[in-house]
C-alpha cells in the first residue's frame, strides 16, 4: 500500500498531463473542426482499438511473436558473440570490425533483400528485429565481462581457479547488469525491427495494418495499431526491467 | 620461507633477499612506489619475477599455490553474493566441496564478529566489516601463509586500530603457540601499525625497492592498546621513521 502511495506520488503529474493532453485533443477535434481522417479524436481511436473491422488479435499475436523472437535471437547471439570477444583476443580481432560494419548498415535498406531471400513470413521480420537489436548486447556483454577489477581477478588466481571458473563465478555475474541494461535497448529495437520488416513485406501484423490504412485513409485504425505496438513494446520492456530487478538486484541504478 | 626477487625494466625491486620463519608476523613498510605490493604479488605467484626466486615451504613459487591466503587493500567482495557465499568462494574456485566448508566459514565469521551477517550482501556492511569478511575468506582454506596488502589502508584511523587488535586475536596471539600460528607478510605504509602488529619490520626504500633495514620488534605479546603509549613503542617508531627519511637527529617534529 505504501508502495502504491509512493508510486502515485511520483506519477500523478504524468497522469494529470496525460489527461489534459487527451482532453485538449478531443476538444480540438470535436469543437475545433479538425477532420477525423487527418486526426481522429481519442474516443474514435478508443473505439477502433476494440471494435471495427480489424481482427486485432491475430495481428497483435503475429507482431508480438516476431518481437519476442527478435528479442530472443538478438539476446542469444549477442551474448554468445560478447562472450567470444571477451574470451579470446583472437576472436575479438576477427569479429569486432565485422560486427561494427554490420551495425553501420542501415537495416531498413536490407529489408528488401530479406524479402528476396526469404519471401513473406514471420521469420524475416524476426531477423530484422534481431539485426537491429543485437549490437548493444554484444558490446555490453564484452564490456561487462572485461570490466572486472584487477584485484578481483587476482583474487581468483590466488585460489588457482581455472579460466573458465573465473568466467563463470566472477566475470559473468559481473557482466549481468551490463547485459540487462543492453537488453532494455534491445527490447525497443526488436519492436522497431519487426515493424520495419512488416512494412516491407507482410500479410499480417500491426505494421501491416498501418500500411493498409494508408490507402483507405482509415487513420483511427493506424492510431489504434500504434497504441497496440507501444503496448507490446512496453510489456516487453517491463519484463526486462522486472528480470533485471529479480536477477541483479545488487546492480539497481547501474544504467 | 625464503624469497629473493629482482628487477624488471622499470626495476621495481632490486636485490631483495629476505627469509621469513614459519609463524612469524613480518611487515613490509615503505613509501608508495617502493615495490612492497609488487613484492607481495611476486610471493603470491601473481606476477613473475624477472630474476630471482621465491620459495614457500621449500617449494619454488612460479604461479599461485594453494598454501597462500591473500587479503587486498579493498575487500573486493563479490557484490552479488552474500557474505557467507563470499567467504566460501575460495572453496568453489579451488574446486573444493563448499558445502563441507560451510561450518568452518560460519565459525570464521563468528570469530570475526560477523555472526548475523552471513546472509547479508556486502553493501549492507561497513568498510571495516567488509574487510573482516575478506579476512575470513582468506582464512577459509587454512593457508599456512597469509599475505596482506595494506588491508586496513582504506579504513578510518579508529577502525584501523581496532582491526589491528582483531587481526592479532584471529591470528592466535592469545591462544596459539607460535609454531601453530600462520606466517603473515603484511604490507603497510603506517609505521605504528607495522610496529604494533609485527615480530619483524622490514623497511623498504623506493625506486628500485630494496631493503633499508630489518628490525626485530621485541615487544611483549599479546599486544595491547596500552602498548602504543610506551616508550619502547615510540622508540621503534622513531627508529623506523629515521631509516625511511634518512634523518638522524631531531626528526620527531619533522612533517
Amino acid at each position: 500500500m505504501t508502495k502504491f502511495n509512493a508510486l502515485s506520488r511520483q506519477y500523478w503529474p504524468t497522469l494529470v498531463l496525460f489527461a489534459f493532453l487527451l482532453a485538449s485533443w478531443q476538444a480540438a477535434v470535436s469543437f475545433g473542426g479538425i477532420r477525423e481522417y487527418l486526426l481522429p479524436a481519442p474516443l474514435t481511436v478508443w473505439n477502433a482499438l476494440w471494435h471495427g473491422d480489424t481482427s486485432w488479435s491475430q495481428h497483435i499475436w503475429t507482431t508480438t511473436f516476431e518481437i519476442i523472437g527478435a528479442f530472443v535471437l538478438a539476446a542469444g547471439t549477442g551474448m554468445a558473440l560478447g562472450v567470444a570477444i571477451a574470451w579470446s583476443p583472437l576472436l575479438a580481432n576477427a569479429l569486432v570490425p565485422f560486427l561494427v560494419f554490420v551495425n553501420t548498415l542501415p537495416k531498413v535498406a536490407i529489408a528488401p533483400l530479406f524479402l528476396i531471400w526469404m519471401g513473406y513470413g514471420i521469420f524475416p521480420n524476426m531477423l530484422m528485429g534481431a539485426l537491429i537489436g543485437f549490437f548493444p548486447v554484444v558490446i555490453n556483454t564484452a564490456v561487462g565481462l572485461s570490466q572486472v577489477e584487477a584485484d578481483m581477478l587476482d583474487l581468483g588466481r590466488v585460489f588457482s581457479a581455472p579460466k573458465w571458473k573465473i568466467f563463470l563465478k566472477i566475470r559473468i555475474p559481473n557482466a549481468l547488469p551490463y547485459i540487462l541494461s543492453a537488453l532494455k535497448i534491445t527490447a525497443t529495437a526488436a519492436v522497431v525491427g519487426a515493424i520495419v520488416g512488416e512494412f516491407v513485406a507482410s500479410q499480417k501484423g500491426l505494421g501491416y495494418v498501418i500500411q493498409t490504412t494508408q490507402s483507405s485513409m482509415n487513420t483511427s485504425v493506424a492510431f489504434a495499431a500504434l497504441i497496440w505496438i507501444s503496448a507490446v513494446g512496453l510489456a516487453l520492456y517491463g519484463a526486462v526491467v522486472l528480470a533485471a530487478h529479480l536477477w541483479a538486484p545488487w546492480a539497481e541504478g547501474v544504467d | 620461507m625464503i624469497y629473493e626477487a629482482a628487477s624488471g625494466p622499470v626495476e621495481a625491486l632490486a636485490r631483495i633477499s629476505l627469509s621469513v620463519d614459519a609463524g612469524e608476523f613480518v611487515s613490509l613498510v615503505g613509501p608508495s612506489g617502493c615495490g612492497k605490493s609488487t613484492l607481495l604479488r611476486i610471493v603470491a605467484g601473481l606476477r613473475p619475477a624477472t630474476a630471482g626466486t621465491v620459495s614457500v615451504a621449500g617449494r619454488e613459487v612460479t604461479r599461485p599455490i594453494p598454501d597462500i591466503g591473500m587479503v587486498f587493500q579493498a575487500p573486493i567482495l563479490l557484490k552479488w553474493r552474500t557474505i557467507l557465499e563470499n567467504v566460501l568462494l575460495p572453496a568453489e574456485l579451488a574446486g573444493k566441496d563448499a558445502g563441507a566448508l560451510r561450518g568452518r566459514a560460519i565459525e570464521l565469521l563468528e570469530m570475526a564478529g560477523l555472526h548475523g551477517f552471513a546472509d547479508k550482501l556486502p553493501r549492507e556492511l561497513s568498510g571495516g566489516m567488509q574487510q573482516r569478511a575478506s579476512l575470513c575468506r582468506a582464512l577459509l582454506l587454512d593457508p599456512p601463509l597469509l599475505l596482506m596488502d595494506e588491508p586496513f589502508g582504506a579504513l578510518d584511523a579508529m577502525t584501523r586500530d581496532d582491526m589491528a587488535l582483531e587481526l592479532l586475536r584471529i591470528w592466535g596471539e592469545h591462544d596459539l603457540a607460535r609454531e601453530a600460528r600462520k606466517t603473515v607478510v603484511f604490507v603497510t605504509h603506517s609505521i605504528p601499525e607495522a610496529v604494533f602488529l609485527s615480530d619483524r619490520v622490514v623497511v623498504m626504500s623506493p625506486r628500485p625497492g630494496r631493503i633499508a633495514a630489518d628490525l626485530r620488534i621485541d615487544l611483549p605479546r599479546p599486544r595491547t592498546v596500552e602498548l602504543r603509549a610506551t616508550e619502547a613503542f615510540g622508540r621503534l617508531n622513531l627508529e623506523i621513521f629515521r631509516t625511511l627519511t634518512g634523518r638522524t637527529v631531531g626528526a620527531t617534529a619533522a612533517g
